[in-house]
């Protein structure tokens, strides 16, 4: 359901600022977004000063530096510090993406921490995921056959391989469906970008013998149809992948199997 | 993790901190025009209808809708029409899987937006 506004617990508050670094020239302001589950108060944006002189290039550098030498209270995920696994997702300067990949260069004046939009928090920047996560189990993301398994490995031609490409990169950060303001509103009952693009990995997999059963399942007004081409999620994707355009196949092959 | 108390967790924010994009904007004004458009025609009804009912009453409604206000709601209607059919067409094209590519997509955002200001003037011109 719409709502623009947030709700009474989730208002954000101004919170602490903390001290500038002594004798930097190169200071750069940090705003993130704080949220403790055991204090009982509201959110609020606290604000950090770093000397990007004294900092890795990244925006989790600058993070994990304010972690280990501001506020070790700071509450983040992150792992790979390389774009592949996915766990630094979170909104910076007003777009999802992830703070490995993201350079503090890339941003004009203070940096603006959130984490991803329209979702229920743990704490601090780290978001639940457990319905984005069972979602993305809903659409059975395995290989489903009912011929017998081969002696050695599923056989795949070199052009039905291709059709793959621009899908399987995906890293599951969620960027994407936090992006889409259609998955804000029906999040409970649409998919969301992410899981149907893993769908449409699945449904165009010529070694997949489930196709109609995985096309009968989206065949939903909210489960597929809640997609209105915003676009948010292609843009966004740190991955450059097109989940719209994923979407709009399914529709097409929904379209087609009726002709 | 079973006395996490998940009820009191708060909302991330969402439309209060994503930065607008060129696709989303012209998304939701493709429906703000729609939904205006609906407006914009039950006065164009009422127009008529008026004209139907006698030249006093048409007189009333003529002076209101030909007035500066009037004829401001008329152009920006005349505009959502414009804006709406040509970001119609847009969707249109997507619908037969085309034209995603991120630079497609912004540069048929701005030829549409475009089309529909010129539709407009050309509307405004010959009327």
């Amino acid at each position: 359901m719409v709502e623009f506004a947030l709700p009474k617990n989730s208002r954000i508050t101004v919170g602490k600022t903390w001290p500038k670094p002594q004798g930097a020239t190169n200071v750069r302001a940090f705003r993130i977004y704080r949220w403790d589950p055991d204090s009982g108060e509201n959110p609020r944006v606290d604000t950090y000063y770093l000397d990007l002189d004294d900092c890795g290039p990244m925006v989790l550098d600058a993070i994990i530096k304010i972690k280990n030498e501001i506020d070790p209270t700071l509450t983040f995920r992150r792992s790979c510090r390389e774009g592949i696994c996915g766990s630094c997702a979170m909104n910076i300067d007003g777009i999802n993406t992830l703070a490995c990949t993201y350079g503090l260069d890339e941003i004009k004046g203070d940096v603006k921490i959130y984490p991803l939009p329209h979702m229920p928090v743990i704490k601090d920047l780290v978001p639940d995921l457990t319905h984005w996560y069972a979602q993305h189990a809903s659409i059975k993301p395995y290989l489903q056959t009912a011929t017998p398994a081969p002696a050695t490995e599923w056989r795949q031609s070199i052009e039905d391989r291709e059709k793959l490409d621009g899908l399987y990169e995906c890293v599951m950060c969620a960027c994407c469906s936090t992006s889409c303001p259609s998955y804000w509103w029906n999040g409970d009952r649409y998919l969301g970008p992410a899981t149907l693009l893993h769908a449409y990995r699945w449904i165009i997999d010529s070694r997949d013998e489930a196709t109609g059963e995985r096309l009968d399942d989206l065949e939903d007004p909210f489960r597929l149809y809640r997609c209105h081409t915003i676009m948010n999620c292609a843009k966004t994707c740190p991955k450059g992948l097109n989940p719209a355009k994923a979407i709009a196949e399914i529709k097409k092959m929904l379209v087609e199997r009726q002709l | 993790m079973a006395d996490v108390n998940r009820g009191s967790r708060p909302l991330s924010p969402h439309l209060q901190i994503y930065r607008p994009q060129i696709t989303s904007v012209m998304s939701i004004l493709h429906r703000i025009t729609g939904v205006a458009l609906t407006f914009g025609a039950v006065l164009v009804v009422w127009w008529f209808l008026a004209a139907a009912s006698g030249p006093g009453y048409f007189a009333f409604v003529d002076g209101l809708l030909t007035s500066w206000i009037g004829t401001l709601i008329m152009i920006g209607s005349l505009w959502a029409l414009c804006y709406h059919l040509c970001n119609g067409i847009r969707h249109l094209w997507w619908d037969t899987g085309r034209g995603f590519e991120l630079d497609a997509v912004t540069r048929s955002g701005q030829i549409a937006t475009g089309a529909s200001v010129v539709l407009t003037l050309i509307v405004l011109i010959l009327a």
